[in-house]
This record gives C-alpha cells, structure tokens and sequence, in this order.
C-alpha cells in the first residue's frame, strides 16, 4: 500500500460552511470534535473519543476515528458516518458535514533524526526547526557530539527513522563536516520505520556550496530534498523553509505508509497536520491576539510538548518519553518516586505508588475512579510538566556561536548567558492543553499542577482548553481562520484566573498584602501569610484592579519588597495569591508536608471533601 | 452499534488456529515449501545484512590533502581489502621513503571521498536467520521475504512481558493461582523449561532460574522493583522484547501480588508437559503487542478463523448487556462480572469527572458502576 498526494489547500468558500467536525487521531485516543454555525458565530456542539486503532488487530485508524464520531452521533443525533467516509456537504438539519479536518500524532507521530555540525549551533538550530514542524527528535548527530563514527552509524541503523533533517555550515563555511555526515548516513544505510519499500526522506537545510556533494551521496538512494540553510549565517536563524518541507514529507511520505491514512486522506480535502503543530498554532493565537509572552503545554499520554512565544521568539520541544498513560512510568524514571510522592497529601507506600503506574502504563487508556487514584495521577502531572519545562528551557536560549563585544562584566555572568531566554516574570500566560488537564474534574485541579509544575512569577494568566481541541482548532485555522478564532474564544479557552505569586523566599510570619478594586465598586483587602495560598473569586469575564503589597524580598515586577498596581481579569477560580515563594520548596518534614498540600488544595476547593478523611 | 470506549481484553483460548508471518526484514531466501511441516527451530529464510563499516581517515593517517585522497589509494572503491593489507601509499623523496596505510578489518572499500578525506571500508555481510518459531506447517510463502507457519494450538496472551521468543516444555510449580513463586520450588529438573508460577514471582526466583537455565516464567505478577533488578534497568516505556536477558518473564495480570486469573491458570495447567513457544514482546501504543504463550496442539483438525481476524470481528461486537467482563482499575481490580447496562449518557463518579460508564454484577453479587474505559472483555 503506498498511496502519496502532494498536500494542497483546496478553494474553501468560508460562508458555506455551516457544520464543520474535526479529529485528532491521538497516540491513545481518536478524538471527534463537532462545531456548527449557530446564528452567526461558530460554536462547539459535542465531543466523542474512542481508542486509536492504528496498530494490530485493527490496523486502520478510520476504525478508530468512526468510533470517536458515532459517539458524536449518538450525542447529537446528527449523522455524519457514511459507508465511503463522513457524509459532505451537510443535507438539512441532521446529516453531513461541510468541512472535515484532521490531526494525527499516532503510531508515534513524526519521528526524526537531525544532524548538524556543531551541536550547539548549526545542530541545535535543526533540532528546533524539527520540533517546531511538530516532530519527535529521536537523536541529534553532529560532528562533536562525542561519539565515534561507528557509534553513530549503528545507530543511525537502529533508529529507524520517518525522516532525517541534515543542517550543518554556514553558506560558504564548513564543507567537509557537512559532507562527512551525509557520508555517515549513506553507510548506516537506514530504513524507514514504516515499510521497508519507500525512499528515507531526507532534508538538507545546510551550507549551500555542500549542496552538490551532498547530492552526489544521498540523491539516488534517498527522497533528498534541498531546501535554504538553516543558519546562513551565525547570527540567523532561518527554520521556516525547513520546517515547510517537513510538513509536506510527513503528508508524501510518512503518513502515506501509516495503516488506514490512505483512506483518512480521502475522507478530509485538507492536508493531515501533527498534532502538535496544530496545538503550536494555536497558543500563537493566544501570544498574537493578547500581545504577550505566553508559555502553552501539551500534556499528552505519550509526550509532553511544551510552546514558547516569548518577545516574538517561538520554540516548541517535545520531551518524547513523558506523559501520562504509555510514558507514565518514565516520568517516575525520570523524576524518582519521592518527587512524585511529594505531591500526595496522603500517606502511600512508594512501592503501592509504583505498582500503580506500572499498571497504568500496560493499561494506558484506563482512568481514576477514586479520588486517591486522581491524586496519584495528578502528583505524575506535576512532574511531567517539571521536567517538560526544564528541558524546554534548554533550547529556548539565545543562538550559540553569535560574536558579542563584551565586557570585564560580561565574564562574570557567562552563566547567566548560557541560560534560557526566558523569564517567568514577564510570562503573562500560562496555557495547558492535552487529557489530563482538560478532564481535570474541577478546574481548581488544573490551576495547581500548572503552578506547581511551572511555577509562574510575577501576575500570570492561567488557562486550558476546555476539552481538548486546540490541535483540532489548529488544523481549522489554516482553511477557516474566523471559524477557528471563535470557537477558540468562546469554548476552547478557559480562563482559568490568574496567578500573583511574588519571586524570592520570605521568613516565616511575613505577609503579602492585596488591595482589590472590585468591579461592583466594592474593595477587598486581603492578606496571605509567606508559605500559604488564598483564592479571591472574580468571575470569567470581569476586571479588578489589584494592588500587590509583596512580602520583603518577594518581587512581583518591580523589585524586591516594591509595591505594584495590575488590572487582572478572572477567571473559574478567580485570583489565586501564591505568597509559597519561588523557587517552592516543599517541607522536608511528611507530617508538614502533607497538611501543607491540604492546606493549599482546600483553600482553592481543588478536591472533594473525601481526599481531606484519607 | 455503540461506540466502543475499552480495552481489549486477552485472548486465553484452548483451541484456535494460530498463524504466524515470519518474514525477514530485508529480502532473501526462504527455504522451505508450502505444505512442509516444520519444527519450531526449523530455519524458514535466510539473508545477509550489510556489514558493519569502518571509517579511517586516511587523509589525516597519511598526511595528506583532503582533495588528494584517492590519488594515493591502492585499492578502488568496490574492490576487496582483507585485513592489515596495504590500501594506500604515499611515496616522498622522489620515491625513496612509502608510508602506507593498511586497512584495519577484511571488507569491500564503498566510499573514497576527497571532500572528507574518509575511506569508508564495509566489513562482510552478517547472515540472518529466521526460524519457524511453532511447530506447524507451512500454508504460505512469501518469495524472497519468508513463509506463514499455522497450527491449531492453545493460545494465551499475557498482559506485559521481557525478553523475546523462546521454546521449551511447560512445567506447573504452582498448585493454585495465589501462590508465590519462590526459588526453594526451583530445582535442575526445571532447566530448560517454561515455569508457570501463581500470584508473583520473587527477585530470588528469578536469580536461580537463571542459574538452573530456565527457558520462561509465566506468573501472575511482579514487584516493580524485582523487575528493575532482574533487568538491571528501570523501564520506561512499555516497549520490549529486545532486552539482552537470559529468559523470558511473562506476567498475565499486572504489577504487585495479583492471583493468575482462573481461565488462564487451568488452560496453562491443561497443557503441563507440553512443548510449548513463548515471547515476551509487549509494545503498547495505540493498539497494543501482548505477550504470548502458544501451545500447538497438532492432534487438533478444526478449522477456526485465523486468529487476528477473529479478534477484529468479536471487538466490533463490543460490549453488550451479557458480556463477560474483567475490572483492570481501582477500586474493583482484578474482579469478574457480567455487563448488565450501559448507559449512553456520562455519569458522575467519584473523582467528578462526567464519563461514559457501564453497570456491571460482580461475581460476588455486587452491582457496581464502572467507567467503560476500566473494564477489559474476557474472551471466551
């Protein structure tokens, strides 16, 4: 079975699109998302999932896709499913649909190589322009990354690739490094992952002179595609032509050869995006239509991707192996057990803690039916997002190899250069999205694996997808950008509130004092003590003002101790005042611990009251 | 029909027709006939893999320019070098002193590259077999790829496992599902055999079955932390199948002391004695790889449906009222029932989340709300 299309965007007319379902063929669950015209703005009707079925018995993901939308079906009564695919243009009231859409981060998603020349440079430039395409790197080569070459070509053998992105050289530069790889590669003679009888695609985004030489070796055994350099010059960053390229591989070549997309590619007349370029889009949505720097997370079952926009700069990463149903006992490898066990408020063996996940991982698709399953889950979570974010800082740095004039002072901050960009204290959004969170039962329960996980500072935004569909409004924003930005603001987005959380540690006894101009004229003075939480209700959609008396070395944006004055916007949960202090360390002591986590989660109503009598 | 939102359930089937594909993963020469029965060591296709490849940097050995490189090569790309012989030389002072760079393995020179200075030497193929795997006959073969053995056989999956394929006689140490497989119950009489244990096997178990060469062990289940120590690893994801160990661990239930299920230990104990083919290979992702226990059962001529497609028609039937169920989550693990409702619209449990769920009897008599993702279907 080898089917290839070239991916194209077809003519849409916008005004005749009344009923529009989209889908995302996730790595545990197909998820159906139904939106109509209703009166004159679009608006999300119903939602259906069902189990993947891309691999064995069932081996064709439409299986799995049909399941998700008769549940929309049986939901809504309005039927969509036809022997052939999904019934369009819609017929009437009840039947069809006008526009159908898809993602997919199944079977694995996008899984890639890159290799670059040097990895702090041309390496790391190909490694972002491989994530921001919505990939999994699966390893990054380059010229001194320590390994001899037949290290490298065993296991480029072994990786198996969906597709190797190649960078290296400035134009003009370095030649035979670039060249030395593509000769590497060639030896390792690696076979895709999916069907041994389809050409490796690979991409070379590198030194232009390197070109024909690169050509000459991997032109005929390989789909080879040439596309600008990725770093022309030291000081630039060029991902965008890279990044396009992949996006039309992975439609020719990946999904073409993954069971059932032959037919899922008939079904939908727009091309089948990653799920996590879908997502990608639309926190960029939210930087773009706020005017800010916005950190966005994807918490899926298998991988944690986590966006950046910050001052116009937007990375994504993937950390491939954490997540919460296959990958959950990695996040526990990752993490260690007592950083897990940190966050239950309640006593449990850390053998019982690990046994549990163990389970969950070789029975993915179950979910917690008692609140103490919840909250072993939701501990996971923490530290998914924890080390999510610790490694997304490790790329969201500025380029490597740009000559600075710098100063006797300059040598003394060397650290503080080689760090990230980004500053939690100008972060104004906070956004997550994926299973876990959008199923969390109280939005409370979001809010404080968000905060715990990322730790915002300063006055930060929080919100989350209501029910999972930012990769489904993604893929609709590129053939229906009206349809998609409404739905967006009216049901994707939660404002979940906002978070004032002051940088810096406090003493034991200090407070932080908020005066708070309520929208009904009335003023709240509210006070929290250095190491507690307090909640402040303020509904979605009304504005206070709020004056932030930090604790004395806390900073909440103008300095330590200083005072500052923010209109805030509410949300569910409203403002939530985190005077816990950052970095937040828990207490060492369990008894200390354990009534502190109890303090915060009630304080926020996060739980049933049942979690408070185990 | 409904839509489906649950687990499949494992297969534990005393007679079925079991079908194997074994295929080689590049192309080569399959070496048996339709019709021809085969033991489960019987070689079905043979290939070569390409060699693994030696880069020398002959440029920098003979100090050389980079563009000059296969000006001094003795031998051409395509030609053969054995081992310490002569590939290149460089003469200086008008001939009187030759430096020579010798090759460090036998193989063919594939790339000599005056950009890089790299000679690229590949060493000899390296042969790849595969074997039958059952004992069965050949229905099928696939030119240059492999053959489809089948036989009727007894054929149980479990829920994870270690270690790839594997053969041997299975042998019962337990008396009842619940007991624990400890290593006073291993003795040299169970070398080369496949141990079926109950509720758990112990880090000790493990260690002496190693020692006496058991072929498997097939248990209930298995502390976390025993599996990090046999393994020497902790597992991340549940991906195996390729670990370097000397025998394969099948668990049927799941992590910590868990009761074999009835069904699986009576099949298992049906067949005691019997040579039987195990893999560990488990991949759950978006459909799922179990592990698998397979028992042929040659005195068997029913004809069945092959076993996937079987699978395939009987999970589209899905969960109906009367469908023998298996709890796999909190609070009810590891209990039987009988599906007796199922409800369409989301119920409220516990946590508050609003899902789809299902009404179910125990065995016990207890009727339970359960959300349908938690429940496997037992197969009967």
């Amino acid at each position: 079975m080898t089917v290839s299309r070239k991916p194209s965007k077809p003519e849409i007319n916008p005004e005749k699109i009344k009923v529009i379902l989209a889908t995302d063929c996730g790595s545990t669950t197909s998820k159906a998302r139904f939106f109509k015209k209703l009166g004159n703005e679009y608006r999300f009707v119903a939602s259906g999932e069902a189990p993947t079925t891309v691999e064995a018995p069932f081996e064709d993901v439409t299986l799995g896709v049909r399941n998700a939308v008769r549940e929309v079906e049986e939901l809504t009564g309005h039927k969509m499913l036809a022997p052939h695919g999904i019934i369009t243009p819609s017929k009437g009231e009840k039947e069809g649909v006008d526009l159908y859409v898809t993602t997919s981060s199944a079977g694995g998603g996008l899984q890639m190589m890159v290799a670059g020349v040097v990895k702090t440079m041309t390496a790391e430039s190909a490694e972002r322009a491989a994530l921001g395409a919505g990939a999994i790197v699966m390893d990054l080569m380059a010229v001194n990354d320590g390994r001899r070459p037949y290290q490298k070509i065993e296991r480029i053998r072994h990786l198996r690739p969906d597709m190797i992105l190649m960078a290296g050289g400035t134009d003009g530069g370095n030649v035979t490094h670039v060249v030395e790889t593509a000769e590497l590669i060639d030896a390792a003679k690696p076979k895709p992952r999916l069907g041994i009888d389809f050409e490796l695609p690979i991409v070379f985004a590198g030194n232009k002179e390197a070109r024909t030489p690169v050509e000459e070796i991997l032109d005929e055994a390989y789909a080879l595609k040439v596309v600008d350099n990725i770093r022309p010059v030291l000081e630039f960053e060029n991902t965008d032509p890279a990044r396009n390229v992949i996006h039309e591989l992975f439609m020719e070549h990946v999904m073409s050869h993954a069971p059932g997309y032959d037919k899922l590619m008939k079904w939908t007349p727009i091309p089948i995006m990653p799920t996590p370029a879908g997502e990608g889009k639309m926190f960029q949505t939210i930087a773009k239509t706020y005017n800010t720097n916005v950190i966005g997370v994807g918490l899926g079952g298998a991988t944690t991707n986590v966006y950046s926009m910050y001052e116009d700069k937007f990375v994504r990463t993937v950390s491939a192996n954490l997540g919460m149903s296959y990958s959950i006992c990695n996040v526990l490898k990752e993490a260690g057990t007592k950083n897990i066990v940190r966050w239950v408020p309640f006593d449990i063996e850390e053998a019982d803690l690990r046994n549990r996940l163990y389970n969950k991982m070789i029975r993915p698709t179950t979910i917690p039916q008692t609140v103490e399953d919840l909250v072993v889950e939701h501990a996971v979570a923490r530290e998914a997002l924890r080390l999510g974010f610790e490694h997304h800082k490790l790329l969201a740095r500025p380029l490597r190899g740009v000559q600075r004039r710098r100063t006797i002072a300059d040598i003394f901050e060397q650290e503080a250069f080689e760090e990230t960009y980004i500053d939690m204290l100008y972060v104004d959004w906070l956004a997550g999205t994926g299973g876990l969170l959008s199923h969390a039962p109280r939005r409370a329960q979001s809010a404080l694996m968000l905060i715990d996980g990322f730790q915002p500072e300063g006055v930060t935004n929080l919100a989350q997808d209501s029910v999972f569909m930012m990769p489904h409004l993604g893929v609709l924003s590129t053939v229906h950008p009206k349809a998609a930005i409404e739905i967006f603001e009216k049901d994707c987005l939660v404002r979940i509130g906002v978070c004032i959380a002051p940088r810096g540690v406090g003493k034991e006894g200090e407070v932080m004092k908020v005066v708070v101009y309520m929208p009904d004229n009335s003023v709240k003075e509210e006070q929290v003590n250095f190491g507690g939480i307090k909640r402040i209700p303020l509904e979605e959609g009304e504005k206070a003002e709020v004056e932030i008396f930090p604790f004395r070395r806390g900073d909440v944006g103008r300095g330590p101790g200083k005072r500052s004055k923010v209109v805030v916007e509410g949300g569910v949960v409203g403002i939530i005042l985190d005077a816990r202090g950052r970095p937040l360390v828990l207490p060492d002591d369990d008894k200390e611990r354990k009534q502190k986590l109890t303090e915060w989660s009630k304080t926020l109503d996060a739980y049933p009251e049942r979690l408070y009598e185990m | 029909m409904s839509s489906q939102a649950y687990t499949p359930g494992l297969k534990r089937k005393a007679s079925t027709i079991v079908r194997k594909t074994r295929i080689l993963p590049i192309p080569g020469d399959v070496l048996v006939k339709k019709e021809d029965i085969v033991k489960a060591d019987t070689i079905v296709a043979r290939t070569f893999v390409p060699g693994d490849v030696q880069v020398i940097n002959l440029a920098g050995l003979l100090g050389i320019d980079l563009w000059e490189t296969s000006q001094y090569m003795l031998k051409k790309e395509g030609e053969a070098v054995e081992k310490e012989e002569p590939m290149a030389m460089v003469k200086s002072f008008f001939g009187l002193f030759k430096r020579y760079a010798f090759a460090p393995v036998s193989g063919t020179i594939e790339r000599v590259s005056d950009i890089t200075g790299q000679v690229l030497i590949r060493e000899s193929q390296i042969p790849l077999e595969v074997d039958a795997y059952i004992r069965g006959k050949v229905v099928e073969t696939l030119p240059s790829e492999g053959a489809i053995i089948e036989t009727p056989a007894a054929f149980i999956q479990g829920i994870f496992g270690v270690g790839g394929e594997r053969k041997g006689e299975l042998m019962m140490i337990a008396d009842t599902p619940s007991e624990v497989l400890t290593a006073k119950e291993i003795g040299p009489k169970c070398k080369g055999r496949i141990l079926v244990g109950g509720s758990l096997v112990t880090n000790d178990a493990l260690q002496k079955a190693v020692k006496v060469g058991i072929k498997g062990v097939v248990v209930g289940g298995i502390d976390d932390q025993d599996l990090t120590n046999f393994l020497g690893y902790k597992i991340g994801v549940a991906i195996t199948g390729q670990e370097d160990i000397p025998l394969t661990l099948i668990i049927t239930e799941g992590f910590g002391e868990m009761a074999m299920s009835e069904k699986t230990f009576s099949l298992l104990k049906e067949f005691d004695g019997m040579p039987a083919s195990i893999n560990g290979t488990t991949q759950i992702r978006a459909g799922v790889m179990r592990p698998e226990i397979i028992v042929p059962r040659p005195e068997l001529t029913t004809k069945e449906p092959g076993d996937l497609e079987e699978k395939k028609e009987f999970l589209e039937q899905g969960l109906l009222p009367g469908t023998p169920i298996r709890i796999i989550r909190e609070p009810y693990f590891g209990a039987l029932g009988v599906v007796s409702e199922l409800p369409v619209p989301l119920k409220k449990i516990e946590t508050e989340s609003d899902v789809r769920v299902l009404e179910a009897e125990l065995e016990d008599g207890r009727q339970v709300i359960i959300p349908r993702a938690n429940v496997e279907i037992i197969e009967e």
